[in-house]
């Protein structure tokens, strides 16, 4: 088998206050891996460990946040050892970033021209004509209309679709290998989310390259991912297949987001719900973090935490209830 | 259909814009709401459903009577609203309550919760101090939450749990109509069916009615009786979710439901995806305002506006196609 381009390998990040006393396990023991061409999608809800999961693969933390252990090796090198400066140069070149909102990752300063332009001059020393060429390749590829005018406009010139269209062309300008969508469309209407959803798969079909996305939605999850992963509490506490997921969820937390969602196609009665609220990490119940709300905890379950059980092919779950099997 | 609660009558509500600091001129109009009927029966829920833009918003406020229209009527209960006066308007906006998107903003961080709830009831009724406690201590129940919350602030809680003092506070003067504006889009996934569960439960104890505001299409379709599609400003479609949900007859009801993410990753449905964006509703494409983006536009679509066509069973869509 060829080497997996990120592997994910028991990551542990943690927020520790200034004197050390309180501490917040953001990220505890996350480990997957993605090869190239595939998408993972890791659902959660907030506060689940999602979004620090992907900023600690781009050492991107805030300076509370520290990764505290495990490794993140991306195409063989361990990025968690990397000086700042070597991080720099995987930065927007290598690995990239969308986040949720475009308005906020946009300067409403520069123009849009310059914005795509600046990751390609850093990275790829481009300058002059070939510079302002690519430019308008890559708006002409997230399908801006008339790129010549619009690199010359500003952020604010743009609808919402449009100014995320432009955030995934610098995402995407200097051929990264792996992109990370920290949920890309949740501030943008459906039939600019549908479109936008089906831009990002042909980008990646036409370049081959691997994607995570982040989301609360397990409706993108089976639109998009090859690959799922569900955080609680900082734990990964499943990952499969995205067809196992659907149809063979282990994690009784998964099963219930599952269920939780009203489905289009057919008539549901009542929704089941989750009862009770997500933890909060700085005080964690003992046990597996789910206990509490979940509807099959045993006593084992209250007391002590699940280690992670292989349940099928590429199919792991941290719940107490596969160990028998 | 049950008896209806409230009517609106070819309801209008147009913006100026206008041009100049001091001698501000109107140079045009941004026809938010334009011409839209339809009824609301009690112990119902109506869905509206529309992408940003499309004048849903507008037509909540002008129910909750934060907006004056522009023209037509809105009847509540054999009534026109903008004739009531004195006590009939008091009935009135205590009849009708709402509960908004973002339950961060909604609420005053300043004051407790107890007092967020009693409110309405202290400014309507002014009932002695026991009765307004008890009935803070009884709504609190209905939704959910612990008695003790009433000496709590608001952030001291949760997205959902904030949420259900809002569905408190709107529950407090027992109104016979809420606008949920997006009441489930700002909370986790886990929570949104709880207070989905909620809601309905309250509809079915107390025989309320809903005005839902939302664009999670699943989300609608599960909750409402009824749905009405806006698209800038006109009404598209209009009928009960079960029509809606298996002959969607719109083509951009039908675009919508294409755009709405499966549940399965084996789900199939026909990709029907919308080209452009939705138009400046400043200038509105002539003739059908959908037809720049409509795959099955005819000419007759870009010069006559079509009107609302009642199909079987009370199922309405306004397009040329049919």
């Amino acid at each position: 088998m060829t080497q997996p381009l990120l592997e994910l390998d028991q990551l542990r990040t943690y927020f520790v206050s200034a004197k050390g006393t309180r501490v917040v396990k953001a990220v505890d023991g996350v480990s997957f891996t993605l090869n190239e061409g595939e998408t993972m999608g890791v659902v959660g809800e907030s506060g689940s460990g999602k979004t620090v999961t992907s900023l600690s693969i781009l050492r991107l933390l805030p300076p509370a946040a520290r990764i505290v252990g495990g490794e993140i090796r991306f195409a063989g090198e361990n990025l968690v050892a990397k000086s700042e400066r070597e991080m720099q140069r995987v930065r927007g070149s290598q690995i990239t970033m969308i986040l949720q909102d475009p308005l906020m990752s946009l300067n409403p300063l520069f123009t849009i021209g310059e914005q795509i332009a600046e990751p390609l001059r850093v990275h790829r020393s481009m300058r002059g004509q070939s510079l302002v060429e690519r430019i308008k390749e890559l708006l002409r590829g997230v399908r801006i209309p008339s790129p010549e005018v619009r690199m010359r406009e500003y952020p604010h010139q743009m609808s919402g679709g449009m100014r995320q269209r432009i955030v995934g062309a610098i995402g995407i300008s200097c051929e990264p290998r792996l992109l990370i969508a920290d949920e890309p469309t949740t501030s943008l209407d459906v039939t600019i989310q549908a479109q936008y959803l089906s831009l990002l798969k042909d980008i990646q079909k036409r370049s081959g390259l691997a994607m995570i996305f982040i989301t609360h939605n397990m409706g993108i999850v089976a639109k998009m991912c090859d690959k799922v992963g569900v955080m609680y509490a900082g734990r990964l506490v499943e990952r499969a297949p995205v067809r196992t997921i659907f149809t063979k969820p282990a994690h009784p937390y998964t099963e219930a987001l599952l269920n939780a969602m009203p489905k289009l196609t057919e008539k549901t009665e009542r929704l089941w719900s989750i009862e009770g609220q997500p933890p909060d990490l700085a005080n964690l119940p003992p046990g597996c973090p789910f206990s509490p709300r979940c509807p099959k905890a045993e006593d084992r379950c209250h007391r002590e935490v699940p280690p992670e059980f292989q349940v099928g092919d590429h199919h792991h779950t941290r719940c107490w209830l596969w160990e028998r099997r | 259909m049950s008896e209806t609660l409230l009517e609106l009558r070819d309801l209008k509500k147009y913006f100026p814009v206008t041009k100049g600091i001091i001698f501000q001129k109107p140079v045009g109009w941004v026809k938010a709401v334009d011409g839209v009927s339809y009824a609301i029966g009690a112990g119902e829920t109506l869905g509206l459903v529309g992408e940003s833009g499309c004048g849903k918003t507008t037509t909540s406020k002008l129910i909750l009577m934060l907006e004056k229209p522009t023209g037509g009527t809105i009847v509540f209960r054999g009534q026109d609203i903008q004739a009531l006066q004195g006590d009939g308007l008091k009935t009135y906006r205590r009849n009708v309550q709402a509960v908004f998107q973002d339950p961060f903003s909604s609420l005053n961080p300043r004051i407790r919760v107890g007092d967020i709830i009693a409110e309405p009831l202290v400014v309507n009724d002014a009932p002695p101090k026991a009765e307004v406690k008890a009935r803070v201590r009884e709504l609190l129940h209905l939704v959910g939450l612990n008695p003790s919350a009433e000496y709590l602030f608001p952030h001291e809680f949760s997205g959902g749990q904030r949420q259900r003092i809002a569905i408190a506070r709107a529950l407090s003067l027992n109104p016979s109509l809420i606008v949920l504006d997006e009441p489930v889009s700002a909370l986790d996934v886990s929570i949104r069916a709880q207070i989905m569960n909620l809601l309905q439960d309250l509809q079915q104890q107390f025989g309320l009615s809903y005005l839902l505001i939302a664009h999670d299409l699943a989300a609608v379709l599960h909750l409402s009786t009824n749905i009405a599609v806006m698209y800038l400003g006109k009404l598209v479609e209009f009928g009960t979710s079960d029509d809606l949900r298996y002959k969607p007859l719109h083509p951009y009801t039908q675009a919508l439901f294409s755009a709405a993410l499966p549940s399965h990753p084996d789900e199939q449905r026909e990709e029907l995806i919308l080209s452009g964006e939705v138009p400046s509703p400043l200038n509105p494409p002539s003739g059908c305002r959908f037809h720049p983006r409509c795959p099955f536009a005819k000419s007759v679509c870009s010069e006559v506006e079509p009107v609302l066509k009642t199909a079987a069973g009370g199922h309405q869509v306004a397009c040329h196609l049919y």
